[in-house]
């Protein structure tokens, strides 16, 4: 037992316990606690196993830069990996283990690690699993030195986003931000005040330091009494600044139920803010250096001000005998608070050879022994501390007298302070190092933000809040830090003396890396992982640097840091994804007459994103039974299909003909007004890109038809044009989808059904010849309706505005009830137009299929004007004589079943492996036929049709025949009637 | 995330928007008379300059309209919006 609390102070509510599990063992805290000063009260010291060793460790820091008490929080699926557990607030049953430890702490199988230590140094995983490969080695080495584990269940926790423009984000709410945020809103701007925990008041929060006359706790309180009082000011805590991103952008991520107890939580778990202001100030205080010395990382051995902070927030004191070892002022106000609250600091020990008189008066007056010019050449203890040695140490960190032991159960330590950089340096603020603070510190001027107090290099006061204030003020810089990177008692950097704690990186790594050339900050990080893990490096990066530094005798600022990136602390990707997950992120369409296919017992498949039926299933049949009675019925009778995604682009204005000649490879312009014309379009790279069939409807005015699920490409491609390239060009364009819902009656029988329909329109063959179309009413709603044809049979579409759908589709199949007219789906339709030959775009077309591939270099020549791609298929490339070409495949062995998709076609009588010379595009089995039918690209397929090929798919073999494409009727006899 | 000022609806997220790359491209005004090399040129080879770019942008879901930008590569600096047909700005030296 080491930490204990005070009966007295603190932002804790003693008339508030609350009842936690830790390793699955029930602690109590109270209400204002987190699960760090929680266990620490409790006299917990060791709280996890190190990444790579699996050594001990303790909890040394107070907030995000935590690297070692990291925990897996609850189970099942609402796990979260690795939180902080400063940052984990308590909670009524909070349920929390270590990451790192196997089977349990104190008794870790893996501790083995650390005894093979110095077999196992920088890089040694990259030296030594090399053969036969990585692979092998990986799973079992990431099982090993893993963190927390992923959940495997989807995240039942919802999320939300919100965006918020603003005057003023101050980030952080230290006296710094509380300072700057009055400021701002005194002039009126709307001001955002954000701190990641939950209170206020930063490292004085709870102290009774002294801020403008008062006693911090009451300063802090005044003021955001003022402030809460101010409509545009917006407080608001358990909001992290996560990222800073280009034009001043800035990520929030502000914890919304994180800190009730499980059952009691409703509504979205986090939220996630991009927040745009004119003014960013940067108010992130600064982040504590541990001191580099052997066995550091000893449970027991601890930020000076992290104790201060769990003194003052949680009424927690650490340890009850304290050794404070220090390069800098900071941590002798740790060792007087602690002091002053009853525990016993044995002694201070200042690397320094002379502190301040000050300082040390009244050291000496609270009891303590002042060790100056000295510093802790190692920790002792296994599982806790329970001495430490102190030596004289030399400029360098040399320890250059026998050192002596001291007895301590805690051992308080302050390298110096590191501004919290972060933000300000994602934001493309750039860094410069101050050699008083021995740290990197903003450069000023940095456009659209600036940063003030600890995150700005200023540790003092007045000056702080002068900067908040906007007013003109000489800093006085404090006392000088001693620059120590690293202590040891050899002349080399001690190989058991940890720099980076959460990945395990010693200084005698970093020593090995520099050594073997490694002396890029960024490749050192690389080499060593020193930095790389969740915490980034946030207590270990700068010493690493320095050590980096001493060892090539280079200035710090030459070796520079390695790039800050966000996020600040690991946020779940589902606070990313936010409601753009399932159909949040894709929405899939429904057809007009859903309701009316499900209950006929349609299998919906969604196609092109769209929800359609694949085919109407009656009892008793499967889907390939459904198709087959589809097919036949459309083929012998008469059936209805939605055709409602079909792509309807309005095209219109005096250039409308002479645009679509531009866009189209078929002439357009000489379409006669009620004519259609099926036509392809290319990219500008020569590659087909859509299909579809166009109407004239007057001269100016034009539909025009695109593939199902591409209207709104299309559509885009097409204002492109007009916008970038033919800017004079008097042409409209509007997506018109989903304006018309559409019914496909097919069949030979469709006349004798569309005859019932009480409608102006003449469906008789004279009068509504195939590739025509006409405008007028069905029932009374108003119809564009169209003779062609998908499937070789007759054929109409009949578009009429969406909210008619249900009575056109009423009155359809009253009429088709006494033909037999059945509703068919896309399998029917697509095994139809494979028995047709008709191309389907991305199917039979990939990205290198040009136009002269499916049978259009004759209308391309033929054509003397320019369009969209044309010159492109005229490449090179595109004049090879041995192109693949669109041509049709039937199978000659006895198999029954349906080509495979994606096989091989290779020449006859190959038996081993050999370039391919195409593949199969689609396939069906034919119910018209009654043979298995594909389509293909194939090389030189058009000159090669009745040659005998063999296809090869995933190692079975079949044989083949090259046909044409269109094997159903290629007179088009059924579509002359 | 850059912040882009749409000529119509006014400063907007990047999300909103889409990028054209470099503009403007001159299409060869007879493309059947060009020869392979000035084809590619025109269809695929870009300047991709650190620094100073000029490129179009399309608020696709926004007004629908494109529009020019000169920015800096390096920076994210947006110098200039302009025109689809207007002439690239003269960027104001040091900028």
């Amino acid at each position: 037992m080491s930490g204990y609390r005070l009966k007295r102070g603190g932002d804790i509510d003693r008339s508030c316990p609350i009842n936690f599990r830790w390793e699955g063992r029930c602690y109590t805290g109270f209400a204002g606690d987190t699960l760090a000063s929680a266990l620490l009260a409790s006299g917990v010291r060791m709280i996890g196993r190190s990444f790579k060793y699996h050594r001990p460790r303790g909890l040394i820091a107070a907030g995000l830069d935590e690297p070692n008490f990291i925990v897996q929080l609850e189970r099942g699926a609402s796990t979260t990996p690795n939180l902080k557990a400063p940052y984990v607030e308590l909670y009524d049953g909070l349920d929390a283990a270590p990451v790192n430890a196997w089977p349990s702490l104190r008794f870790d199988l893996l501790a083995v690690n650390s005894i093979f230590k110095r077999f196992i140094p920088a890089a040694f995983y990259y030296k030594t699993f090399m053969w036969p490969t990585w692979r092998v080695f990986e799973p079992l080495i990431r099982k090993a030195a893993g963190l927390g584990a992923s959940p495997k269940l989807t995240d039942p926790d919802s999320y939300e986003q919100t965006s918020a423009h603003i005057d003023v984000l101050i980030v952080g709410g230290g006296i710094a931000g509380l300072a700057a945020a009055q400021h701002a809103a005194i002039s009126g701007k709307s001001v955002m005040l954000v701190t990641g925990g939950r209170h206020w008041g930063g490292r004085l929060a709870g102290t009774s330091d002294s801020v403008e006359g008062k006693p911090a706790a009451v300063w802090i309180k005044d003021m955001l009494r003022t402030l809460s009082a101010m409509p545009n000011v917006a407080l608001m805590t358990r909001t992290l600044a996560t990222g800073h991103f280009d034009h001043g952008l800035v990520s929030l991520c502000e914890r919304l139920t994180d800190h009730i107890p499980t059952h009691e939580r409703s509504g979205p778990r986090q939220r996630f803010w991009r927040v745009r202001a004119d003014a960013l100030i940067l108010a992130t205080g600064a982040i504590e250096r541990p001191l580099v010395f052997r066995g550091n990382d000893r449970p027991g051995v601890m930020l000076a001000g992290a104790a201060r902070a769990y003194l003052h927030r949680h009424a927690v004191v650490a340890g009850r005998e304290i050794v404070v070892a220090t390069t800098n002022d900071s941590a002798w106000y740790a060792a007087f608070d602690l002091a002053e609250a009853g525990a016993t600091i044995i002694a201070i020990v200042d690397t320094r050879p002379s502190p301040s008189p000050a300082l040390v008066e009244r050291a000496e007056g609270l009891g303590i022994m002042v060790h100056s010019n000295m510093a802790p050449a190692a920790a002792i203890g296994r599982r806790a501390v329970r001495a430490v040695r102190i030596g004289r140490v030399s400029p360098t960190g040399r320890i250059d007298s026998p050192a002596q032991a001291v007895r301590c159960d805690l051992l308080l330590m302050s390298g110096g302070w590191n501004p919290a950089v972060h933000l300000h340096s994602q934001g493309a603020g750039r860094l410069t190092f101050d050699h008083d603070l021995n740290s990197f510190v903003p450069e000023d001027g940095s456009p659209g933000h600036r940063s003030i107090g600890g995150a700005g290099g200023d540790f003092a006061r007045y000056s702080t809040l002068a900067a908040a204030r906007e007013q003109a003020v000489t800093r006085r810089p404090g006392p000088p830090h001693a620059a120590l990177w690293s202590i040891s008692e050899s002349d080399v950097p001690d190989a058991e003396a940890w720099v980076d704690f959460q990945n395990d990186v010693t200084a005698g790594d970093i020593a090995l890396a520099a050594r073997e050339n490694f002396r890029s900050v960024e490749h050192l990080k690389r080499y060593t992982t020193l930095g790389m893990a969740s915490d980034q490096g946030k207590t270990s990066n700068v010493n690493g640097i320095g050590i980096l530094s001493t060892l090539l005798a280079k200035p710090m600022e030459a070796i520079g840091t390695t790039k800050f990136r966000p996020p600040y602390d690991p946020i779940p990707f589902g606070l990313l994804a936010g409601h753009r997950i399932g159909d949040g992120l894709r929405p899939r369409r429904q057809l007009a007459l859903h309701d009316w296919h499900a209950g006929r017992n349609a299998s919906y498949e969604e196609y092109g994103g769209w929800m359609r039926p694949a085919a109407y299933l009656r009892p008793g049949e499967s889907e390939a039974d459904a198709v087959r009675r589809e097919v036949l019925a459309v083929r012998t009778a008469v059936g209805i299909f939605e055709a409602s995604p079909l792509g309807k682009i309005e095209v219109k204005g005096p250039d409308a003909a002479a645009f679509l000649d531009l866009m189209y490879v078929n002439r357009i312009s000489t379409l006669k007004p009620g004519r259609c014309r099926y036509a392809i379009m290319l990219s500008e790279n020569g590659t087909v890109f859509d299909d579809g069939v166009v109407t004239r409807l007057t001269d100016d005015h034009f539909l025009v038809g695109t593939t199902s699920g591409h209207a709104a490409t299309i559509t885009e491609a097409f204002r492109e044009w007009l916008q970038c390239e033919w800017t004079t060009m008097r042409v409209l364009v509007e997506d018109v989808t989903t304006s018309w819902a559409v019914a496909n009656v097919v069949g030979p029988k469709t006349r004798s059904v569309l005859h019932m329909l009480a409608s102006d329109i003449d469906f008789s063959a004279d009068a509504f010849a195939h590739m025509t179309a006409q405008r007028g009413y069905i029932g009374g709603i108003p119809a564009r309706v169209a003779r062609v044809s998908f499937t070789g049979e007759l054929s109409y579409e009949i578009a009429v505005p969406w909210r008619c759908a249900g009575a056109l589709w009423e009155a359809l199949i009253a009429a088709g009830s006494s033909h037999g007219m059945v509703p068919f789906g896309v399998e029917a339709l697509m095994t139809m137009r494979i028995e047709k030959g008709f191309l389907h775009i991305g199917a039979d077309t990939d990205g290198t299929t040009l136009p002269q591939d499916i049978g259009f270099g004759a209308i391309m020549a033929k054509k003397t004007q320019d369009f969209v791609g044309r010159r492109s298929a005229h490449r090179p490339d595109g004049l090879r004589g041995d192109r693949r070409s669109f041509v049709g495949l039937e199978a000659t062995d006895s198999n029954a079943a349906p080509l495979a998709i994606g096989a091989h076609i290779l020449p006859a009588g190959t038996t081993q492996p050999q370039p391919s010379e195409g593949w199969v595009t689609s396939s069906a089995w034919s119910p018209t036929l009654g043979a298995p039918l594909a389509l293909a690209m194939i090389e030189r397929g058009e000159k090669r049709i009745g040659e005998s090929v063999r296809v090869w798919d995933l190692g079975a073999w079949r044989e083949a025949r090259i046909t044409r494409a269109c094997r159903y009727d290629p007179q088009g006899a059924r579509l002359d009637v | 995330m850059l912040l882009i000022e749409c000529p119509w609806c006014g400063p907007r997220a990047e999300s909103e928007y889409r990028c054209g790359g470099e503009s403007p491209i001159v299409r060869p005004a007879d493309p059947a008379a060009t020869d392979d090399a000035a084809w590619a040129d025109y269809l695929f080879y870009r300047d991709n300059a650190k620094g100073l770019s000029f490129e179009r942008w399309h608020h696709r879901f926004g007004c629908g309209l494109w529009f020019n930008i000169a920015r800096d590569t390096a920076s994210h600096r947006i110098l200039a919006i302009f025109g689809i047909t207007d002439p690239r700005p003269v960027p104001e030296p040091g900028a």
